[in-house]
């Protein structure tokens, strides 16, 4: 990957405690997956910065390295890949998705 | 798109013992949903567990499967759901 890509992604990454790549966005997710994990970050009152890979292509691609994770959407909390639609959702029927959240 | 026995196989590959089952969602053979129970899973979290089987099916999440809902499950916990259930 090359090193502006990087950057760019670690800045985006880093730029807000929660970030969340996704297909759509916040208000229209173009997926039912994005869709699922935007509907839990509402329901929690958790800010969060959405951003639309469909939009970027580079990013898209960039992200799947950089993170090593293949599908999308993808949760990021202080930095780190927290997970996908699956792992979100078990995180929170767990009560663990709370604590992910307030860490930091 | 990718035959559910195929999607199968490959995780059962990577995952020698794993109890795998694959469920195709739309009947398009190409939006899936995988329940995969490993040994290889104890001591790894959740991310961890995920990315053994994106790893395994590397080469068709690039095109041929287009959705993948996953649960991956130690040999442990999921005996403990199948007793609750």
């Amino acid at each position: 990957m090359d090193t502006a890509l990087k950057e760019r992604i670690e800045q985006t990454v880093g730029g807000s405690k929660v970030v969340l790549f996704m297909k759509g966005n916040k208000n229209f997710p173009q997926c039912g997956f994005s869709a699922q994990v935007v509907g839990i970050l509402k329901k929690k009152g958790v800010e969060f910065k959405d951003v639309n890979i469909l939009q970027d292509a580079e990013l898209r691609q960039g992200l799947k390295e950089y993170s090593n994770w293949p599908t999308f959407p993808q949760l990021y909390v202080n930095g780190q890949l927290v997970g996908g639609c699956d792992i979100v959702t078990g995180l929170e029927e767990t009560g663990e998705l709370d604590q992910v959240l307030k860490a930091g | 798109m990718i035959d559910p026995e195929e999607v199968k196989s490959r995780l059962v590959a990577a995952l020698p013992g794993a109890d795998v089952e694959v469920v195709d969602l739309t009947g398009t053979r190409d939006h899936y949903q995988a329940r995969v129970v490993s040994a290889l899973f104890e001591g790894k979290s959740p991310i961890e567990q995920h990315r053994l089987v994106y790893g395994a099916l590397a080469e068709a999440m690039e095109g041929a499967i287009h959705a993948l809902a996953l649960k991956t499950y130690t040999p442990k916990a999921w005996a403990k759901i199948k007793g609750e259930s």
